[in-house]
């Protein structure tokens, strides 16, 4: 069980938390003008990595605050944490 | 005829103190101290078991949690009765009673006995090769394969006793209490650190405690009497807590780990009344240290299984720890030095040596040769070719090996002996550590595998990091405790170590016999019956991972995870494939180290306290009125409310009529209740409901559709304007929480922009929906200050107003399509308020309704439930819902979604109503739909969702989905069941008062 270090409230046990898939997938401004392919690349395409990953985390059972986290699919570990509208801290 | 097995002075046993205990009930005698195991041992009962797959006798093999055969089915009988109980972990008690399993008629007399026989035809995968095939035949060989598989049996009524679960967090957590997890502890604690040391033992000091030979000294004392001083003086210390029976179970990730406390099996019963049986322990610790210590190895040769073979430390644990010999005629057989410690151990005690074989051609260490001095005989170079013996060993013979190990030569020898110690050398290990995801590297020298790369804050030390010599432990502890905890103050000085111990070793993974391997039986995994040569079919079919061969061997799957014999396995493959050994991975080991019981996992979370139970403000009236309870989600909902005799289907039928023809009563409280305020609240519902919002007036209601950004319907429920930024939004009982958490998080990452909060207020109102014709007559005699006239108060629309005092939100909408009311109240005023409704329609028959009325009537109007009558495959447009799709907004969750070319094809799954040719016949909800049953396959169309009586309209209705179903009104199709076919007929889903008028009906 990771141990996440939420921007808001501090370090708390994964268990407070939900995951909430790959990070920086911005919604499209206006779906209208997309093609079927395009949308289908917002929608369902993941990079699923094995390495270093950017998620999206939700402190579901604290402050509800969304926020962002880098972490190593490997071997968990979290590279860092940072808020939403945020540029990573590390590439 | 009693033999003389048990020696005075030990270790650990208490001669003072007897214990009488029962096995496969006989009665024997034990001492305090003694373990299940050492108590068998010393009245000579060797015999305990029988063995997964050819039903061979099986003895005690070890003395420790890597037992593979003595495992035991305790408490026969009783409510308590547990399986695969190891014998070598189970502290005897006045009480005890225990039994072998996985045999029958019993162990002396085993049915399945016959398989060792029949072992020829059945190898590895014999189970995959035999009965998968002709598929059809699985059924005729399951009921005996059934009968007689499995290990023990599970007891049939509810566990009697009490868990618990405690979270620890502590700066250093040192697992394994042997002499570097000893040393390990004074460092961490003399330094200031909160230390946690643990052991699954019930003392402390691991395997040199007993280690008490002349040859072993620290400082010129003897190694045992050095170490107890040091546990003496931690025992004292104060940063350090220290637990005895406490095994670790899981390493997980973030130093994360689960240990299980035993605190009472090892009381006799009557002392354990009231207490807490096992703790499981949730450790987070800084800094962990693994001193798991190792494990010894067996040897494989030809019938290396018989009772009587033991490890031959733990014969030395037997005769130091609990003052038990193992038999009267003893012979070692070993690879290593460790066998020459055993036999000074039974040389002290006067036990009888025969013989050691010895597979090394040159020995040369001061204990081999004090041994030699006792004039025991030594074959130099020899290997065990095969045992005698069925229920217990009596012999064997020898061979002398060839210089390359590879085969046997000369002249075969025979001996006698009722027992047999074997030692393989030393396997560190590693398991917590593998778990942990740590990884692992090959030494080539004593082909081992030891820690490389840690994955968190952590450190092995001792013989589990490979450091095997008692110079090499003590040196190696001290230097890497000191850097890793990164401390000052260190105790020891350099250590003055006396040893007679040699480190060489001839490894041979599977010993060479004069028989050919498919003649030979030796066993790699006891527990599961896999042998050599099941290893090397394995190869020979083609398998070549570890993972692959392990489980179509089965090596390595039983409870004790192949603790054994894993290593020969991989020695064997790497050896037979021609590979380097780690080459082809090694085998995982995954949490539980040792099993635990399903009471140390469920903890305190049993009976009420297994899920949280919500319970509206009303609860206690539907109790006292007797209603029955269905759980939908967390919540109790009262289901139905039957009368006398009534049974569900007849209470339902009353409640559902009365609620059409006079007024019916429903408590509502659990459905989800978000409160949204904020300057872009209108133009937040726009852009989460498919239908537009901005024009909605205060004081109105509307119905919502809520899509996944796939376009698949998500939720529903009214949301009504309280004032111009201000909303309440109701949703499904069950998906309120992950409603509330989508928007949040589209609220905060995708338009953090806008102004709006949300906060759940579910649990703060009560709501009590009043329906049917006579409901406005009843609201009216509640709130008599309030206009309900149609004029002033019409369908949709929303009052503030107050009962006495008490200010509440009364909604005129509805879910039956009847005229309804709801009124919302702080929760604390939602029975008296349900009790003055009930008191107001009393002259008009209101009768109190549950979900499974509400789910009739709702379907009768042909109005969805989410999550019933669709499945998050359906669209809006499937569900024949598109009116509330908005073609003028541009965006909302999900709209894009809507044109996608899957989603509009005439052929998706539509919602549709049914009915049956006969109007008595009621489907089953989830009951396949057909067009043509002829063809074959037949082509599933879809299903039955929704299916009911309806005592208002006397025929049967239901709601399916089927595939272009919304062309098919008219059309005939068959639901196919076990028996019979149903003929329907597809109709329109709303089967009762199209127009709407009953929602402002005037009685
Ligand atoms: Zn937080």
């Amino acid at each position: 069980m990771f141990l996440i270090n939420c921007p808001f409230c501090g370090e708390r046990e994964q268990s407070e938390f939900k995951a909430g898939g790959e990070a920086h997938i911005e919604r499209p401004k206006q779906p209208t003008e997309l093609s079927d392919d395009e949308w289908a690349e917002f929608l369902f395409m993941r990079k699923n990595i094995k390495g270093v990953q950017f998620e999206r985390w939700n402190h579901a059972h604290g402050c509800r605050k969304w926020f962002n986290i880098v972490r190593d699919t490997s071997d968990d570990q979290i590279k860092a944490v940072y808020k939403m509208g945020e540029k990573p801290p590390v590439k | 005829m009693s033999k003389n097995l048990r020696f005075k002075s030990s270790k650990l046993v208490d001669e003072t103190y007897r214990i009488s205990f029962k096995f496969n009930n006989k009665t024997y005698y034990g001492y305090k101290g003694d373990t299940l195991a050492s108590a068998l041992l010393a009245n000579d009962v060797h015999l305990v078991g029988r063995s997964f797959k050819y039903h061979r006798p099986r003895g005690i093999m070890t003395a420790g949690s890597e037992e593979p055969n003595a495992i035991i089915q305790l408490h026969d009988n009783t409510s308590r009765t547990e399986p695969n109980v190891r014998a070598t972990e189970i502290e005897i008690y006045e009480g005890l009673v225990a039994s072998s399993q996985n045999c029958w008629p019993s162990v002396n007399f085993d049915i399945g006995g016959i398989n060792n026989i029949l072992s020829p035809i059945l190898p590895a995968g014999f189970y995959y090769k035999t009965f998968m095939w002709p598929k059809s035949f699985w059924e005729k060989y399951e009921y005996f394969i059934r009968k007689s598989a499995g290990l023990g049996k599970s007891p049939k009524e509810a566990d009697p006793d009490i868990y618990e679960h405690k979270y620890i967090h502590c700066d250093v957590l040192i697992i394994g209490a042997g002499i570097s997890g000893i040393i390990a502890a004074k460092m961490s604690a003399k330094n200031g650190l909160k230390t946690l040391l643990v052991d699954e033992k019930s003392f402390l000091g691991g395997s040199t405690i007993y280690d008490n030979s002349k040859f072993s000294k620290i400082n010129n004392q003897i190694t045992s009497s050095w170490l107890e001083k040091e546990i003496n003086e931690i025992s004292k210390l104060e940063n350090l807590e220290i637990k005895t029976r406490t095994s670790v179970a899981a390493f997980h990730g973030y130093n994360f780990l689960l240990a299980r406390e035993n605190l009472t099996d090892h009381l006799p019963i009557t002392q354990r009344e009231n207490k807490i049986r096992h703790r499981l322990l949730k450790i987070r610790a800084q800094k962990v240290i693994c001193a798991t210590g190792a494990i010894e190895r067996p040897l494989i040769f030809d019938n290396n299984d018989r009772p009587g073979i033991l490890l031959s430390s733990a014969m030395k644990k037997y005769i130091d720890l609990y003052g038990v010999a193992c038999g009267e005629n003893n012979i070692l057989f070993t690879n290593n030095d460790t066998a020459y410690e055993t036999a000074m151990s039974m040389v002290q005690r006067g036990i009888k040596i025969n013989a050691i074989i010895d597979n090394r051609e040159e020995i040369d260490s001061k204990l081999s040769y004090e041994v030699e001095k006792n004039n025991i005989k030594i074959f130099k170079g020899y290997t065990v070719v095969d045992t005698y013996g069925y229920k217990r060993i009596n012999g064997l013979s020898i061979m002398e090996l060839s210089k390359d190990g590879q085969k046997v030569i000369g002249k075969k020898i025979k001996l006698s002996c009722d027992s047999l110690g074997v030692s393989g050398g030393w396997t560190p290990a590693v398991h917590l550590f593998t778990q942990s995801g740590g990884k692992l590297k090959f030494r080539e020298d004593d082909q081992v595998f030891i820690p490389n790369k840690y994955p968190s804050d952590q450190l092995s030390i001792g013989s589990c990091n490979g450091d095997f010599s008692l110079e090499e432990i003590t040196t190696n502890t001290i230097l890497s405790v000191k850097k890793f905890l990164n401390i000052n103050i260190i105790d020891y000085k350099t250590f003055e170590i006396i040893t007679g111990m040699n480190k060489s070793k001839r490894n041979i993974w599977l010993l060479p016999s004069d028989k050919i391997l498919g003649k030979t039986k030796s066993f790699v995994d006891y527990q599961n019956d896999a042998t050599a040569k099941d290893i090397k079919l394995a190869l020979r079919e083609g398998f070549r991972s570890i993972e692959h061969v392990k489980r179509y061997t089965t090596t390595g799957m039983g409870t004790d995870q192949g603790k054994l014999g894993n290593m020969h396995a991989l020695g064997i493959i790497s050896e037979t494939a021609g590979t380097k050994m780690g080459e082809h991975g090694t085998t995982t080991f995954r949490p539980p180290y040792t099993p635990l019981t399903f009471g140390t996992i469920v903890g305190r979370n049993v009976g009420k306290f297994f899920d949280i139970v919500r319970r509206t403000p009303i609860h206690d009236w539907h109790v006292a009125n007797n209603a029955k309870f269905e759980n939908v989600s967390q919540w109790k909902r009262a289901w139905y409310y039957p009368k006398a005799n009534e049974n569900m289907y007849q209470a339902v039928q009353r409640e559902s009529k009365a609620a059409r023809d006079c007024a019916g009563i429903l408590d509502a409280s659990t459905l989800g209740k978000i409160d949204i305020q904020g300057t872009d609240a209108s133009e937040f519902l726009n852009r989460v409901y498919t239908n537009a919002w901005s024009k909605l007036a205060i004081g109105k209601c509307r119905y919502g559709l809520m899509l996944n950004e796939d376009g698949m319907v998500y939720d529903d429920g009214v949301t009504t304007r309280l004032d111009e930024n201000h909303y309440i939004m109701t949703t499904t009982t069950g998906g309120a929480a992950n409603v509330l958490g989508k928007l949040e998080d589209y609220l905060q990452t995708e338009w953090p922009e806008l102004d709006v909060y949300l906060s759940s207020v579910t649990d703060h109102y009560a709501t009590i929906c009043v329906c049917g014709p006579h409901s406005k007559k009843i609201v009216s005699k509640v709130i008599p200050d309030l206009d309900f006239s149609d004029e002033k108060f019409p369908h949709m629309s929303f009052k503030n107003t107050k009962i006495g005092q008490i200010k509440c939100r009364v909604m005129r909408i509805s879910f039956t399509g009847e005229q309804s009311y709801e009124i919302n109240i702080q929760s604390n005023y939602g029975k008296s308020v349900w009790e003055k409704c009930m008191e107001a329609g009393k002259d008009f028959n209101i009768t109190p309704y549950g979900t499974e009325t509400m789910h009739l009537l709702r379907a009768e109007k042909g109005f969805i439930i989410v999550g019933q009558d669709t499945d998050a495959t359906m669209t809006p447009i499937d569900l024949q819902m598109d009116w509330i799709v908005s073609k003028k907004k541009y965006d909302f969750i999900g709209k894009r979604s809507l044109y996608r070319s899957d989603t509009i094809k005439d052929d998706r799954k539509q919602l549709v109503g049914l009915l049956t040719e006969n109007p008595k016949e009621v489907l089953e909800e989830g009951a396949q739909i057909v067009a043509d049953i002829k063809k074959s396959p037949i082509e599933m169309l879809g299903h039955v969702t929704s299916s009911y009586y309806s005592p208002n309209l006397n025929k049967s209705i239901a709601l399916g989905v089927v595939k272009g179903g919304k062309k098919m009104l008219g059309q005939k199709l068959i639901i196919p069941m076990e028996n019979k076919n149903i003929n329907v007929t597809v109709a329109d889903p709303v089967f009762l008062d199209k127009e709407g008028e009953r929602l402002s009906a005037k009685l």
